[in-house]
């Protein structure tokens, strides 16, 4: 019997090495687990039922194309569209041997925080239902809690992959822009987009990240890692310096038990050995957001005119072109992305584009020196990942504004190229807080390691009250 | 900083979206308060500043300039909506 929301993937590589199960076997009991709990959580927007490789099979999220399935990015514009070749992070999980499970639910096109702007309906908390699992990539993340996969890829734009892993209760990795290779994967901001790994724990998701890190010829803005990837297994935090930026952690709306959460976590990094001190990011908070929402937007604006019904997608006739261009986007694309569209069109049109976009990327400029500074002093920098543990279905969806806020801290080191690390460090109201760890670029180690002793020191029980 | 109905109708027109009236309405709204919001970048003084277009210092990444299989031509049809010959068939652009 095999117990998914327990069993973490290297326990599984273990299994599958000394013939305990078979990777048939494992991914059998990965579609019933799906069979069970997806009707309610809606984690999967479709499953593979005949695994392909030797491995601990895997969940993709569904911006990334997989040759042969559907992938859709969530949206009605990419409805029925199958892609001829693999993204690269899908063929090195391949060459991994690693089965795909099926595909995740997200906002469509990874725009959101709650998986409520997917077309194909919202993914549900496995803590509780009638909660948002976060997003865009909330597929993934509730799908790892749920025990509905081992482990799985998201995407990362403004905090998506980080984001519904607090929200979850799981460990959620944004890599340093330029690590894994975006080849592949449906663009929605292309200075910003990362794919990275959603696990159950720190070392399943190093793990993953060695699998799709590192240089593709396919994708020009990816780098070597200057160094391979360790696996972390020590407790000990002697010498790690650790900062807590002040603006970050007392930032308006965030939740006392959010705060409190994170104030135990912190002091816990002490006593085992950190050394912890204030530090400040005047600028980065409260100029993150604006910044983000013109770079983000106007890059998106640019990456979706491709969607035009002409070389793939569903298309609405009409007599000429330019109409037919129209009815077919209009149709095709949801409230979020129209939203965004039209912000990033604006913001980069003729008397616009230096006010907006042009004072956003010198903000940009502003808020890296400022984590630079930072990391003069400091090795990682801790605040919460999420302002509030997951809100209700329903609850920020008709406020743009609102909804925008839940990224409010994840956002910043992402304008930086930063990598960030969620783990989950306890709960608030029964439902789990996320503490979030950035380092500066190619600092994954650090990450890795400061994460793991701190979540062995934690003791979180990362599979959702309601279901154990 | 408030958006007028014809400015989002303009901007609607260099997106190639076709919006319904309801629709125009609705963002007209929802984009003024979001342009209110992100104006905030306004407040800063930033002449001084260069801009960070891209958050790696990684310039003219270049592979061996060799030719190569693309993908192939069934392949390239495979997703089209309409399909001609070796061409995308569209509606004419007048």
């Amino acid at each position: 019997m095999i117990d998914t929301l327990r069993l973490t993937a290297e326990e599984a590589t273990g299994m599958l090495a000394r013939k305990e199960v078979s990777a048939a076997e494992l991914h059998g009991a990965y579609l019933e687990a799906i069979a069970a709990r997806d009707p309610e959580l809606h984690c999967y927007l479709r499953t593979v039922d005949e695994p392909e490789g030797e491995g601990v099979p895997i969940a993709l999220k569904d911006v990334i194309s997989t040759k042969g399935i559907e992938t859709t990015a969530a949206s009605k514009i990419l409805a029925g569209y199958v892609p001829v070749f693999d993204a690269t992070v899908a063929a090195r999980c391949k060459a991994a041997g690693m089965p795909t499970l099926g595909k995740t639910n997200t906002d469509e096109f990874a725009m959101g925080s709650s998986t409520e702007n997917s077309a194909f309906g919202p993914s549900r908390n496995p803590w509780d239902p009638s909660r948002v699992p976060g997003g865009s990539g909330g597929g993934s993340a509730a799908a790892v809690s749920a025990g509905l996969a081992p482990w799985a890829l998201g995407s990362d734009t403004g905090g998506s992959i980080k984001q519904p892993s607090a929200l979850c209760g799981n460990v959620g990795l944004r890599p340093t822009y330029g690590t894994v290779s975006r080849y592949g994967i449906v663009a929605f901001a292309s200075s910003l987009d990362q794919v990275g790994p959603v696990a159950r724990n720190v070392r399943d998701c190093a793990l993953l990240y060695s699998i799709i890190a590192g240089q593709d010829e396919c994708d020009s803005t990816t780098v070597e890692l200057p160094e391979p990837v360790r696996l972390p297994e020590g407790d000990d935090l002697t010498g790690v310096r650790i900062g807590v930026p002040k603006e970050m952690n007392e930032a308006a709306g965030i939740e006392p038990g959010v705060a409190e959460s994170v104030r135990r976590a912190i002091d816990l990094a002490a006593e085992l050995g950190a050394e912890v001190g204030e530090c400040a990011l005047p600028h980065s908070v409260e100029y993150g957001l604006p910044c983000y929402y013109l770079v983000a937007p106007a890059e998106a604006a640019s990456n979706l005119a491709r969607y035009e019904g002409v070389r793939y997608g569903p298309r609405v006739d009409a007599e000429g072109y330019y109409s037919m261009v129209e009815r077919t986007r209009d149709a095709g694309f949801g409230d979020e992305p129209k939203r965004r569209i039209m912000l990033g069109t604006y913001a980069l049109s003729a008397g616009y584009y230096e006010a907006y976009y042009g004072q956003a990327q010198k903000v940009r400029t502003v808020i890296a020196r400022e984590h630079a500074a930072a990391f003069e002093r400091f090795d990682v920098l801790v605040s919460p990942t999420s302002p509030t543990v997951a809100f209700k279905l329903g609850e920020r969806a008709a406020n743009p504004l609102a909804m925008y806020l839940s990224d409010l801290l994840t956002i910043p080191s992402c304008m930086a190229g930063l990598p960030g690390l969620n783990i989950p460090c306890g709960l608030s109201e029964g439902l789990p807080v996320g503490l979030q760890l950035i380092g500066p670029q190619f600092s994954e180690n650090a990450l890795f390691r400061t994460g793991y002793a701190l979540e062995r020191a934690l003791a979180f029980d990362p599979v959702p009250e309601r279901l154990r | 900083m408030a958006i007028t109905r014809k400015e989002v109708l303009h901007v609607a027109k260099l997106a190639r979206l076709e919006l319904s009236d309801q629709e125009l309405e609705r963002l007209t709204r929802e984009l003024g308060a979001i342009l209110e919001a992100v104006g905030k970048v306004a407040e800063l003084d930033l002449d001084d500043v260069p801009p960070t277009s891209h958050p790696l210092e990684i310039v003219n990444a270049w592979r061996a300039d060799e030719s190569r299989p693309s993908l192939a031509l069934e392949d390239a049809f495979a997703n089209a909506p309409r399909r001609e010959g070796d061409l995308f068939r569209v509606p004419p652009a007048t």
